[in-house]
């Protein structure tokens, strides 16, 4: 189902990722949350960087038990736990999150 | 944690070309994932999967050689690479990615997982392994 951002019409697959990855802007981070009655905070934009640049990095989305300590690591031990995340993205930090970013699923994430 | 069982990733093909590169690497993170103990060893061809400044704009196919990096981060804690293959190829272990690892609750560290190996070691690491997957 494709969603709407700022006038353009961005291609997504069955669950809801984008197809392209370039098309990325942080206004669909805010219209995919929308339709999830759920409103980004600092604190999931912090998750949603994080993710964009592991990405980057790595040209991987993070397992959830990698993203819980890589959190940790480099935002903090009380953020870098399954409690702090799920309460950020209820529907799961690895697939929620990671959709929000623009990210393919993550490997392994069933 | 007996029910851990010794995975090895046996990686002997060249990165581009095939999927088997790629498909070991998703196996890979699929079973680390899954706290599996997974071990890596590349011959003969498999050895190019780590040679770093890779560049596929070329061949229209995605770079998948930084992955390899984060491999310490899902808990892979060796990753062997063949001697003999290596330097039949004019390569070296200058060539090839660094991948870190840290207990991030021990702040135990390692700099480098990866580990140039002869073949009687090798031997003898797939000996000890559980299970071997052939890619």
């Amino acid at each position: 189902m494709p969603i709407e951002v700022n006038g353009k019409t961005l291609e997504t697959d069955e669950e809801g990722y984008l197809v392209n990855l370039d098309d990325w802007e942080p206004a669909v981070a805010e219209a995919m949350a929308k339709e999830d009655d759920l409103e980004l905070t600092d604190e999931h934009w912090e998750i949603i960087n994080f993710l964009r640049e592991y990405y980057e990095e790595y040209q991987i989305a993070p397992a959830v038990r990698v993203l819980t300590k890589a959190v940790g690591k480099r935002l903090g031990k009380d953020k870098g736990n399954s409690k702090y995340l799920y309460g950020l993205f209820p529907y799961g930090p690895g697939k929620q999150a990671c959709r929000y970013a623009g990210l393919p699923k993550p490997t392994g994430c069933v | 944690m007996s029910d851990k069982k010794q995975f090895m990733f046996l990686n002997r093909r060249a990165p581009y070309g095939t999927i088997y590169a790629w498909e070991s690497l998703e196996v890979v993170l699929i079973a680390a994932a899954f706290e599996q103990a997974v071990s890596l060893a590349f011959i003969d061809d498999g050895v190019y999967q780590l040679v770093t400044g890779q560049d596929t704009t070329g061949i229209g196919m995605k770079n998948f050689s930084p992955t390899y990096k984060t491999l310490g981060d899902y808990e892979v804690r060796h990753m062997y690479v063949d001697k003999d293959s290596l330097e039949a190829r004019g390569l070296s272990v200058d060539d090839l990615v660094v991948v870190p690892w840290e207990d991030w609750e021990t702040e135990e560290t390692v700099d480098n997982i990866v580990e140039v190996v002869d073949s009687a070691k090798l031997a003898e690491l797939l000996e000890e392994s559980d299970v071997v997957f052939s890619f």
